[in-house]
C-alpha cells in the first residue's frame, strides 16, 4: 500500500462558480502524471445521495482534495455523515488557488492538513456522533 | 428522508493496473473530461486491487492484456460489474458506452438535478431552528438529537440562498454561491456585521418577512375585494416580493414559483411550528 494521500478531484459540473481553465488545467496535470485519483463530477452531489464513496474516503487515510474551500468541504462531508480527519485532510481550492500550485501540491506525496479546527475538540461534533 | 439517498449510481473506473496497459494520457484525459461533463464520477487507478462500488454498477475500462477484463483485481460482485476494451474507442464511444451501460442497470441519470442545498457548518450553528422556521420548502429537518440538519435536498430551490441569510451566526453555505462567506470562504467580523444587518433588513417592513406578506396580502385581498383589481392586487405582491429578492438575492424564477400568498402563510405557519417544536424539544432534553 502506498503512503500517498489519495487524490480527490472535483469538477463542480452543474455551475460556474470554478474557473473553467483551472478545473481541465488541474485534471490534465493529474491524466498526465500517471498516479491514481478519484475524479468526481460533483461532491454537493455526492453528499446529497450520501455517496458510500465519501465513507471511503474520509475513513482511508491521508487525502488531498482538489475542490472548493476548506469550510465547506469539511461540511458537505460532515453533512453527508462521513467527518474528514482534521489531520489526514488537505484541501486545495480551486476558485482562489492557482493552478500550478494545485497540481503541484496534489501531487507532491506530503500532507499539509488544513482543515478548518473544531469548534471544540473535547467534544464530538454533530457530524461525528454515531447516526 | 430523500430518494436521493437511495437511487443506484454507475461508477466508472480506468483499470490501468496489472494485466492491462496504460492509456496514452491525452487519450485519458479526453475520456475522462466527457465522462466528468456528463456526470459520471471516475477512478483511475494503476496497481493493486480496486474497491467496489457500494450502490451500484461498477463500469470497469481499460485495454485489458489478450482481452481478459482483470475480474480478480476488483472487488464487486459479478452481478453488478461491467467491463469493457477502450483500445479501439473514443471520448464519445466511451462515454455512449457509459450512459448503455447506466440505462441497461436502472442507474439514475446524472444532471437531472442540480445540487444546490444548504450546507451547515456546526462549528457555528447554534440550532437556533430560525433557518427550520424561515424555509417554506422543507429542505430542513432535525435529528433524532434535535439537531438541525438539511433533509430534504432536492426540495431547495436553486440559486437561492435566503435561509443563509437569516442565520444569526452566517453558518449555512451554499458552496455554489458566487460569493463569500456564503460560499464556505472564512467568515470576518466584517461578515458578522453584514449578517447582522442583514437580518435585521430581512425582518422587512418592520418585523417579519412573513408578517410583512400577510399585511402587504391582507392589504391587496381588502382593495381586491373593494376595488375588484386584481391587477393592482397583484402589483402589490409584486412589489414585497421584489424588495424581498433585492434584500435576500432571492431569485426571479424562485418568487414566481411560489405558491397563493394564502398557501405562503399555511406554509409559514407549519414552518414556525416546526421549528418552535424543535427548540421545545430541545429545551425539554436539556432540563431532563
Amino acid at each position: 500500500m502506498s503512503d500517498s494521500p489519495r487524490i480527490l478531484y472535483c469538477h463542480c459540473n452543474y455551475a460556474q462558480v470554478v474557473p473553467e481553465e483551472t478545473k481541465h488545467s488541474v485534471l490534465k496535470k493529474l491524466s498526465d502524471s500517471g498516479a491514481a485519483f478519484d475524479a468526481v463530477a460533483d461532491l454537493c452531489e455526492m453528499a446529497a445521495r450520501k455517496d458510500p464513496m465519501l465513507r471511503q474516503i474520509a475513513e482511508g487515510g491521508n487525502v488531498k482534495i482538489a475542490a472548493c474551500y476548506p469550510r465547506a468541504v469539511k461540511w458537505i462531508f460532515g453533512g453527508a455523515g462521513c467527518a474528514l480527519k482534521q489531520s489526514s485532510t488537505q484541501v486545495l481550492n480551486m476558485r482562489t488557488e492557482e493552478t500550478e500550485e494545485i497540481a503541484a501540491t496534489l501531487l507532491d506525496g506530503e500532507l499539509v492538513p488544513n482543515l478548518p479546527a473544531d469548534k471544540d475538540g473535547s467534544k464530538p461534533a454533530p457530524h461525528e456522533l454515531p447516526n | 428522508m430523500s430518494a436521493l439517498t437511495e437511487q443506484p449510481t454507475l461508477r466508472i473506473l480506468f483499470y490501468e493496473g496489472e494485466g492491462s496497459t496504460p492509456l496514452e494520457p491525452a487519450k485519458r484525459y479526453d475520456a475522462m473530461t466527457a465522462l466528468l461533463e456528463n456526470g459520471y464520477a471516475v477512478t483511475r487507478t494503476g496497481s493493486g486491487k480496486v474497491a467496489g462500488h457500494e450502490r451500484g454498477p461498477l463500469l470497469v475500462l481499460g485495454r485489458f492484456d489478450s482481452g481478459n477484463p482483470p475480474v480478480d483485481n476488483v472487488d464487486q460482485d459479478q452481478a453488478s460489474l461491467r467491463f469493457q476494451d477502450v483500445s479501439e474507442l473514443g471520448p464519445s464511444e466511451i462515454l455512449a458506452k457509459a450512459e448503455s451501460t447506466r440505462d441497461e442497470t436502472g442507474s439514475v441519470k446524472p444532471g437531472e438535478w442540480k445540487p444546490w442545498f444548504p450546507v451547515i457548518d456546526y462549528d457555528r450553528c447554534t440550532n437556533c431552528m430560525q433557518c427550520l422556521s424561515f424555509c417554506l420548502f422543507n429542505v430542513y429537518g432535525v435529528d433524532e438529537e434535535n439537531r438541525i440538519q438539511a433533509q430534504n435536498h432536492d426540495n431547495c430551490k436553486t440559486n437561492c440562498p435566503a435561509c443563509s441569510r437569516v442565520c444569526p451566526e452566517a453558518a449555512i453555505m451554499f458552496p455554489k454561491y458566487k460569493s463569500g462567506p456564503i460560499n464556505g470562504d472564512v467568515v470576518t467580523a466584517a461578515d458578522m456585521g453584514q449578517e447582522k444587518m442583514k437580518v435585521d433588513i430581512s425582518a422587512l417592513l418592520g418585523g417579519d418577512v412573513y408578517a410583512a406578506l400577510r399585511s402587504r396580502t391582507t392589504q391587496a385581498q381588502e382593495r381586491f375585494s373593494k376595488e375588484r383589481d386584481e391587477k393592482q392586487a397583484l402589483n402589490e405582491r409584486q412589489k414585497c416580493l421584489t424588495k424581498l429578492a433585492q434584500n435576500a438575492d432571492i431569485p426571479k424564477e424562485v418568487l414566481l414559483s411560489l405558491p397563493s400568498p394564502d398557501e405562503i402563510l399555511r406554509k409559514a405557519e407549519e414552518a414556525k411550528a416546526r421549528g418552535a417544536a424543535a427548540l421545545a424539544r430541545q429545551n425539554q432534553m436539556k432540563n431532563a
